[in-house]
């Protein structure tokens, strides 16, 4: 298959080959030499009008958004939902990332379970039924083996920030840890984790760019082993998730990872709180790939709600473990059903 | 991108295709069909309110067209209004007539600022331009130093110091001045629209530095935030325009539709991959054929003119129809295709592939390519240029000394033998029986109906296929129109 879609490339690059050959000698027939521009610019020397800055209203940036979500707490209906009510509540669920199949199968709760105290309430049984997968948290291997904490996720989401707000937890509860910088892509991204290192007193094993992630997890695990650490925290480089390649280098990260001496306990999927429904295909691949045991879900602290999460543990099973709620070190926590479903609803 | 939406848009063209004419009951169904795309893509709520109320009306406002199947009526329109959302025409850079132009990224965390900061550093810097780089984001640890690494790579200078980003940006922007730059890009940190602190910052650099563009940059993948993001960012800075990064993810990108619905600025760059050249300018119009599933084939063409040596191709070409194709060419043809970038992003912009083909493509990484270049440095002279001669003991030493497998080689040869075959027919003018979804791409580029009536995005699909093929005298012109466009927007 591989070969064949090589072939149909350089075929195609023929033809594009092909043409540009055709254009250019017709080119030179018509018109004898056109200085063909630079690709798409335009040399225009004219003074760009800079633009004026006036204070903004805050209260305008949000309230459009919000005042929706105070319709659903007004609605105090007792009983079958009328079809309003059911478009407001679908309104709120689509404007939080819930999906558009997620949010009409529970619809179909609604319709078929009522609202027999209040519809504010029968939304946030429903969204609460969704959540409702276990929310333990693995922190020691069997005898012999370190524990390790794998972090995958696509570009931007925070991971490196993750590791570094949970290896600061772990410490100060008391365990030693060690941080694999197995983002050997990035440029930098060694360097950021090392900032986190030093920060929280972790300790952290790193290499140089280009390396294979797989051996710096394997020294990592190598070092925590031989200096009796509590945990590994291994840290991997931005992935779309629709590259079986890239996937395939994750699936072996996390192997290495879960060959002795170490042991894989966790596997967490960093998800931004601001993606939409891409995140449910980020989850399915991932888990797919590198086993995800639980979600984090970060940058909460903005204006997006991250309802996508409702899809994914209502699909896939994968439960919130952990929200980001802001840039300071304490600022992760452990992820409670019932605020998160306030906050979808009330803010 | 945008696959999901037009996979969606596909079948809502084949569930009207059959129908005889657009009730108004078909037209809600269709548009209903066209919301739940719209959603499930993460356009705004609002946003798709406001496009389906658009489509709406430019329903009823024209006449029925006689020529126009309902289904294609309704893509039509979609499509038109996609066109007139995504900003109809492309933003002009220009430049200021006392330099240097200063530019200001920003955005939320993660968005792909520094990232963007080198890459547009290195798109101006090839036109002609002088790009400096202000690394002005002190909150991420490590970031300066990823844009020095990122501007390394490109070849362009980043100013740092450990201060103040308000200083920074104010002391880059003396130094770029006092070394004659012309172009000055300021990274600043990702910030929360709510972050008021961090807000006012932002909005500080910029009076400071006085930006003649502030971009925001969006990610394609952000769902109904993008609205709130946007706003926010365009109320505290008045952006000039919108960069959306991570285009090479899979499906969505709402995202844009969603930020260019509210701000009414329009998406400037896009950018769609880790490689520091998979940047280029937002088109729009060809943005709106991809969402409906045409493709992209006039980036395509732009992509191969920038990036590949035409004379290379224009040999390869000239061989393809004398029929004295060689592996020696197929190699010097293939690295050709290297220099595009991914195989996966070239299929991704070509009308009709299939997805499985573009699953498949995606995953093809330059392992594979290498080991066909091993294979076919591994032949003699001889055998590069009659294939047929490679016997079995030929193969045997080919696989080792290549060190792949016989099958290996023997897949190489089995699909140039199919390929020659292919080019003997493309250049005899018959329909080429490909393999694979080749053969089906073509073949849908012939059923593909042709005619004024159609949206431009058709006539591209066509002017696409052919650009892929071989054509007749007749479709020559018509490529060449569409050629064209591919100009600077000044020439349109």
């Amino acid at each position: 298959m591989i070969i064949v879609i090589i072939v149909v490339a350089v075929v195609l690059v023929l033809g594009i080959g092909f043409f540009v050959a055709r254009r250019r000698g017709r080119a030179r027939v018509a018109i004898p030499a056109p200085a063909r521009a630079a690709m798409p610019t335009v040399l225009v020397t004219e003074l760009a009008e800079r633009p004026s800055l006036e204070a903004p209203s805050l209260a305008q940036r949000i309230g459009s958004s919000r005042s929706v979500f105070d319709r659903v707490r007004s609605l105090s209906s007792v009983g079958a939902l009328s079809d309003d009510q059911l478009e407001v509540v679908e309104e709120v669920l689509l404007r939080s990332d819930v999906g558009v199949a997620t949010t009409a199968l529970i619809l179909d709760d609604l319709r078929v379970n009522g609202a027999p105290d209040g519809v504010a309430t029968a939304v946030r049984a429903t969204l609460l039924d969704s959540l409702s997968a276990e929310r333990t948290l693995t922190t020691s291997a069997q005898a012999g083996r370190v524990p390790v904490w794998l972090f995958v996720g696509v570009n931007g989401v925070g991971k490196t920030t993750t590791i570094g707000k949970l290896a600061k937890r772990l410490i100060d509860e008391g365990r030693s840890v060690v941080l694999a910088a197995g983002d050997t892509f990035r440029a930098a991204a060694a360097d950021q984790l090392e900032q986190w290192a030093t920060r929280t007193g972790a300790d952290i094993v790193r290499s140089a760019e280009g390396a294979d992630p797989g051996s710096v997890v394997h020294d990592a695990l190598g070092r925590a082993a031989a200096r009796g650490a509590d945990i590994v925290l291994a840290d991997t480089a931005g992935r779309r998730s629709n590259s079986t390649n890239l996937l395939d280098e994750l699936s072996k990260v996390r192997r290495v990872a879960d060959r002795e001496p170490g042991e894989v306990v966790e596997t967490f999927m960093v998800l931004d709180a601001t993606t939409g429904q891409n995140a449910l295909s980020q989850a399915r691949e991932f888990l797919a790939a590198a086993d995800v045991t639980g979600i984090v879900l970060t940058k909460l602290d903005g204006t997006a709600r991250g309802g996508i999460v409702v899809a994914i543990e209502r699909d896939l099973g994968i439960p919130v473990k952990f929200v980001g709620i802001g840039e300071g070190v304490e600022d992760l926590i452990a992820f409670d059903p019932q605020a998160f479903v306030d906050s979808l609803l009330d803010t | 991108m945008f696959d999901a939406l037009s996979e969606r848009f596909e079948r809502l063209g084949t569930s009207l295709r059959s129908r005889g004419r657009l009730s108004d009951a078909d037209l809600e169904e269709a548009l209903g069909e066209v919301r739940a795309a719209l959603l499930e893509a993460d356009v705004e709520l609002g946003v798709v309110r406001a496009f389906l109320d658009a489509v709406r009306e430019r329903l009823s406002g024209e006449a029925l067209s006689q020529s126009l199947s309902p289904g294609q009526q309704v893509i039509k329109a979609v499509h038109e209004q996609l066109i007139e959302v995504l900003g109809g025409s492309a933003l002009k850079v220009t430049y200021a007539s006392k330099p240097p132009t200063v530019i200001l990224l920003a955005g939320l965390q993660g968005a792909g600022k520094t990232t963007t900061a080198a890459k547009l550093a290195a798109w101006f810097k090839q036109q002609g331009r002088q790009p400096y780089l202000i690394a002005a984001d002190l909150q991420r640890p490590a970031a300066v130093e990823q844009l020095r690494v990122l501007g390394a790579q490109v070849g362009v200078d980043v100013f740092s110091e450990p201060s103040k980003p308000i200083d920074v940006a104010r002391h880059g922007l003396k130094e770029a001045t006092r070394l004659g730059r012309d172009v000055v890009i300021i990274d600043t940190a990702g910030r929360l629209s709510i972050d008021e602190a961090l807000m006012d910052e932002v909005r500080s650099i910029s009076k400071v530095t006085l930006p003649h563009y502030t971009f925001l940059v969006i990610d394609a993948v952000t769902g109904q935030d993008a609205v709130v993001t946007a706003r926010a960012f365009h109320e505290t800075l008045a952006l000039s325009g919108i960069i959306v990064t991570k285009l090479d993810y899979d499906a969505r990108g709402g995202a844009v539709l969603s930020a260019r619905g509210v701000v009414g600025r329009p998406v400037v760059f896009a950018s769609s991959g880790e490689k520091m050249d998979d940047f280029e300018l937002f088109h729009p119009d060809r943005m709106a054929s991809r969402i409906l599933g045409m493709g992209d084939v006039l980036s395509l063409i732009e992509q191969a003119e920038q990036r590949m040596d035409s004379d290379v191709l224009a040999e390869g070409a000239g061989r393809m129809m004398s029929g004295t194709f060689t592996l020696d060419d197929f190699l010097a043809q293939m690295n050709q295709v290297r220099k595009m970038g991914s195989l996966g992003g070239i299929m991704k912009m070509m009308p009709g592939v299939t997805k499985e083909m573009r699953s498949a493509a995606n995953n093809v990484d330059e392992g594979e390519l290498n080991k066909i270049e091993a294979i076919i440095r591994s032949m003699t002279k001889r055998e590069r240029r009659e294939p047929v001669i490679i016997d079995g003991s030929r193969r045997t030493r080919i696989a080792r000394g290549s060190g792949t497998t016989v099958s290996a080689v023997n897949q190489l040869l089995k699909q140039f033998n199919e390929m020659r075959k292919m080019m003997r027919q493309m250049s005899s003018g018959a329909m080429p029986a490909m393999p694979g979804g080749m053969g089906r791409m073509a073949n849908k580029a012939v059923k593909a109906p042709r005619g004024e009536a159609l949206p431009p995005g058709f006539e591209a699909l066509g002017a696409g296929m052919k650009a892929a093929q071989p054509v007749r005298s007749g479709g020559v012109k018509n490529k060449k129109k569409k050629g064209g466009r591919v100009t600077p927007p000044k020439q349109r």
